[in-house]
């Protein structure tokens, strides 16, 4: 397999420049080092600009309802476990409308892997304040300034006991691939972070601005800094207490000002070995519950407590 | 509203009764109307048992009344012979229920009855001290109420041995001890009242030919429908009346090989289920109107995916949290014009219990057939009510999924079409992970790979895909249920869903009376029977509908769809059923 033949006949239709670009060559990059095929795996899309990508990815696809993707992706995992499910959402589908299935889905522990279009904007809708906009951000709908604290959805997952918790850059193809690569490998709710570019409603966070401030965590060659809240170096994902602190170094707690961040870490942040949710309902050992035959279940021992 | 001063019972030679135990919730109220049930369709009887009780969990005020007879018991009735008051308020609450000549069982160490009292109705009192004899023998104060089921079940002149049986099944998984000391306490009831046997002067119990029965809720009927139909994909958020579905299927969904989820919300539950059936597994929800407004996009989502599922809508009164545990029948026209813009509805009321059973399983063919979403409208009536129904028969069940296309199925020449254009609106499916049958399935208007669409002429002809699915659904569901037809009856009755059952207990006094009417029950709400139900208003004298609701829904829905419009309607909507006194009375009033 090679990138080509995950494509579809539409041609994307994002902004020339968008991070959604990156996003898309990732994933097919991903989809090639897993040895998936468009026919052996199933993507669940949110709505918004990401949610287009059903449109260019040539897989199994499924887009449903603004903030919705991860219950419809937890539903086919519950009754096909052998069903490699990815969930690609993004910032104002997953950490606003859809929230309370983010919390439920970590908790449940359900193996996918999700994918979040982080781009702090909502874009589709032509630039309002997402969960994850810095506050005082003057934006269509919040013109003196996003009064909200932003959400953080690395130190959510990992608090919400997530199994696996990373965060890529849409600029850096490669190291997002692995990403992807090795969340899908992880057992268990597995979140992508993605930081992203909104190059028609962001004029802030742009491609320099992150290649400023981001460094990867397992970058050994680093020099150790002095960081505000744990070393570069040295750094254990499955140490939980380390990996919370990591988490608030971008976004900062309230108190500091986001601009004077010089430090956005990616790569993974935190990792551990809950089991999943499907592995531990009995109905589930002999195989899928979904499936092309199906036929009558007796329940004449049933009708008996009835009597 | 007044109380009917007739008792309404049948033939004297009948053995025919209503039966009533009320007291504080926490009291075990349900658990004992339940084993009661049991015990009397053991003896070859039919029951009705239904309940009354406030939202909240210890204290208010609970009732179970079990309408026990020879011949069919369709409904609950109002009049009550054999009133068990676990406490004063009990009496004061439902003394106006009264039938004449009732019989009070009480404990008259805890308050007491005067005579004077007991004058309007010839009432008679059965002092039974219930708590004595539970504590007597070991037992705690709670089970005053297995004292008074032996007690009533002596009045009666049942057998004992039947309802020890009862209570060593129900209490099964609680041990050996625990069934010991209930039969020990229910005996010495028996023992007590069989003293007192006279006071009861309609015909005894008597053991007859077993019938193959079962007691069975609404709930649970759909539960075991949706079982056998091979739904392996059950989820819920708790919401009377239709919580009893989750715990049903929860309690018996492993070893079945159903997947039985308690999601984080509505909005989850509906979305989860379109999942799970998109993948090809059968998937259903259960909810009450509540639940089901937050589960309206959702809704709308599966006809636009054209993914089947079936959605459990339980009514009770609205808006917002309501009457959680009363019922109604308000949500008709929310369910029918449920999610913005327009596909093919498909909504079904089961009538009765029986019902509950086949409409499901019907229901879940019909989803999947057509690849839709099915909503099963019933309400607390149904939900919650125990019926004595013959044995469900899974013997003739087919399963139909409509086409479904495996790997050498799928043409391999081109890209497959998962919503092609076809003449019947259905297009073959296939479920992912299937190889060659790679598509999308998406919630924008898309073209037949399921690709985004915004073009004018594939929009319309998508559009009219989808709803040509009507043609063939509207030849598929049965007719409405002419349940009552005579030449020249001077009045026809239309009802929808629920009402089936208090009707039928109507027309049975009625006729003892020799008044006919003619009478049809609505199960197909959507698509709806336009010529039949035109038709036979055309043809009948005058029209009556009656419905729970305050501004007659089904009569403006037959109005919208014939155009006709009906002489009289007789609603009520206070949270409480019809009961089958008050429509003899209103039938009456028009004739």
């Amino acid at each position: 397999m090679n990138p080509a033949d995950f494509n579809t006949t539409n041609t994307p239709t994002w902004c020339p420049g968008c991070g959604d670009f990156g996003m898309w060559a990732s994933l097919k990059e991903a989809l090639i080092k897993l040895g998936i095929t468009p026919d052996s795996a199933l993507v669940v899309y949110g709505i918004g600009c990401h949610g287009h990508m059903i449109n260019f990815l040539k897989i199994y696809g499924f887009q449903g309802l603004h903030g919705r993707p991860l219950p419809v992706a937890a539903g086919v995992r519950l009754v096909n476990p052998d069903l490699n499910v990815f969930v690609v959402s993004g910032d104002g589908d997953c950490y606003g409308e859809g929230m309370g299935h983010f919390i439920a889905a970590a908790r449940a522990n359900y193996n996918l892997t999700l994918i979040v279009h982080n781009n702090q904007v909502y874009g589709l809708t032509t630039g309002q304040t997402a969960p994850t906009t810095d506050q005082g951000t003057k934006t269509k709908s919040t013109p003196l300034g996003v009064i909200d604290f932003p959400v953080n959805p690395i130190a959510l997952a990992i608090n919400c006991e997530a199994n696996f918790v990373a965060r890529g850059f849409a600029g850096d193809i490669p190291h997002l691939a692995d990403l992807i690569v090795q969340a899908n490998q992880h057992p268990g709710f597995s979140l992508v972070d993605v930081l992203q570019p909104c190059v028609t409603y962001d004029k802030v966070h742009t491609y320099p601005w992150y290649r400023e401030r981001i460094y990867k965590l397992e970058d050994k060659s680093l020099p150790a800094l002095t960081s505000r809240m744990t070393g570069r170096q040295g750094y254990d994902p499955t140490n939980f207490e380390q990996a919370i602190l990591k988490a608030w170094e971008w976004p900062p707690k309230a108190g500091i000002d986001t601009a004077t961040v010089d430090q956005i870490p990616i790569g993974v942040l935190f990792k551990q070995n809950r089991p999943t949710f499907e592995s531990q309902l009995p109905q589930l050992d002999n195989g899928p519950l979904a499936g092309l035959n199906l036929t009558k279940t007796l329940i004449d021992d049933l009708i008996e407590t009835f009597k | 509203m007044d109380l009917p001063q007739k008792n309404f019972n049948p033939p004297k030679k009948l053995f025919e009764l209503n039966w009533k135990i009320a007291g504080e919730a926490g009291f075990g109220i349900k658990s004992s109307g339940l084993m009661f049930a049991k015990t009397i369709v053991r003896h070859g009887y039919f029951v009705f048992g239904y309940d009354e009780y406030p939202s909240l969990i210890r204290g208010g005020h609970n009732t179970y009344q079990l309408h026990i007879s020879e011949i069919p018991a369709y409904s609950q009735k109002k009049h009550v012979s054999l009133l068990v008051c676990l406490n004063r308020k009990t009496f004061d609450q439902h003394k106006e229920e009264l039938a004449e000549g009732a019989v009070i069982l009480f404990d008259d160490s805890q308050f007491q009855i005067e005579e004077s009292e007991l004058k309007n109705w010839n009432a008679k009192e059965l002092k039974v001290p219930l708590i004595k004899l539970a504590t007597e023998v070991g037992g705690d104060r709670i089970m005053a109420n297995t004292v008074a089921l032996g007690a009533s079940l002596a009045v009666l002149g049942g057998d004992f041995d039947i309802l020890s049986q009862v209570i060593t099944e129900t209490f099964k998984a609680k041990g050996e001890d625990v069934i010991n000391q209930n039969i020990k306490v229910a005996r010495e009831g028996f023992d007590f009242a069989s003293k007192f046997n006279t006071l009861w002067e309609g015909n005894k119990l008597q053991k007859k030919q077993q019938l193959k029965k079962i007691v069975i809720t609404g709930n649970e009927a759909i539960a075991l429908a949706a079982i056998a139909s091979g739904c392996k994909f059950f989820a819920a958020y708790p919401m009377t009346p239709t919580s009893n579905i989750l715990h049903y299927l929860a309690s018996v969904g492993s070893k079945k090989g159903m997947v039985v989820k308690h999601a984080e919300d509505e909005i989850a539950v509906i979305n989860m289920a379109v999942g799970a059936s998109f993948a090809g597994a059968r998937s259903m929800v259960a909810t009450s109107g509540g639940g089901f407004s937050l589960m309206v996009e959702g809704y709308g989502l599966a006809s636009m995916v054209e993914t089947p599922v079936v959605i459990v809508e339980g009514m009770r009164p609205g808006p917002a949290t309501g009457l959680p545990t009363w019922t109604g029948q308000g949500d008709l026209h929310f369910v029918l014009n449920a999610a913005q813009d327009e596909f093919p509805r498909v909504v079904v009321a089961p009538g009765d219990i029986s019902e509950a059973f086949t409409l499901t399983c019907q229901a879940f063919n019909i989803a999947e057939k057509y690849q839709i979403p099915v909503i099963i409208l019933v309400d607390k009536l149904v939900c919650e009510s125990h019926s004595s129904v013959d044995e469900y028969d899974t013997k003739d069940l087919i399963i139909e999924r409509g086409e479904i296309l495996g790997e050498n199925q799928i043409p391999q020449s081109e890209k497959f079409q998962r919503y092609k254009i076809t003449q019947n609106g259905v297009s073959p499916r296939t479920i992912p992970g299937v190889k060659g049958g790679q598509f999308v399935a998406n919630s924008d208007e898309h073209d037949q790979f399921g690709f985004s669409t915004e073009d004018a002429i594939e929009r319309k002809e998508m559009f009219d895909k989808r709803m040509r699915k009507m043609i063939p659904l509207e030849k598929e569901i049965s007719k409405p249920q002419m349940i009552r037809q005579f030449e020249n009856a001077p009045l026809t009755v239309i009802t929808f869903g629920s009402l089936k059952m208090v009707m039928m207990q109507a027309i049975e006094w009625l006729e003892n009376e020799g008044i006919q009417i003619n009478y049809c029950n609505l199960n197909w709400l959507s698509p709806f029977p336009v010529n039949f139900i035109s038709d036979l208003i055309a043809r009948s004298k005058k029209t009556l509908i009656i419905e729970n609701n305050a501004t007659s829904q089904l009569a403006s829905l037959i109005k919208k769809e014939t155009g006709k419009g009906i002489s009289d309607v007789y609603l009520k909507y206070d949270g409480r059923p019809f009961f089958p006194e008050e429509i003899v009375d209103k039938v009456k009033s028009l004739i």
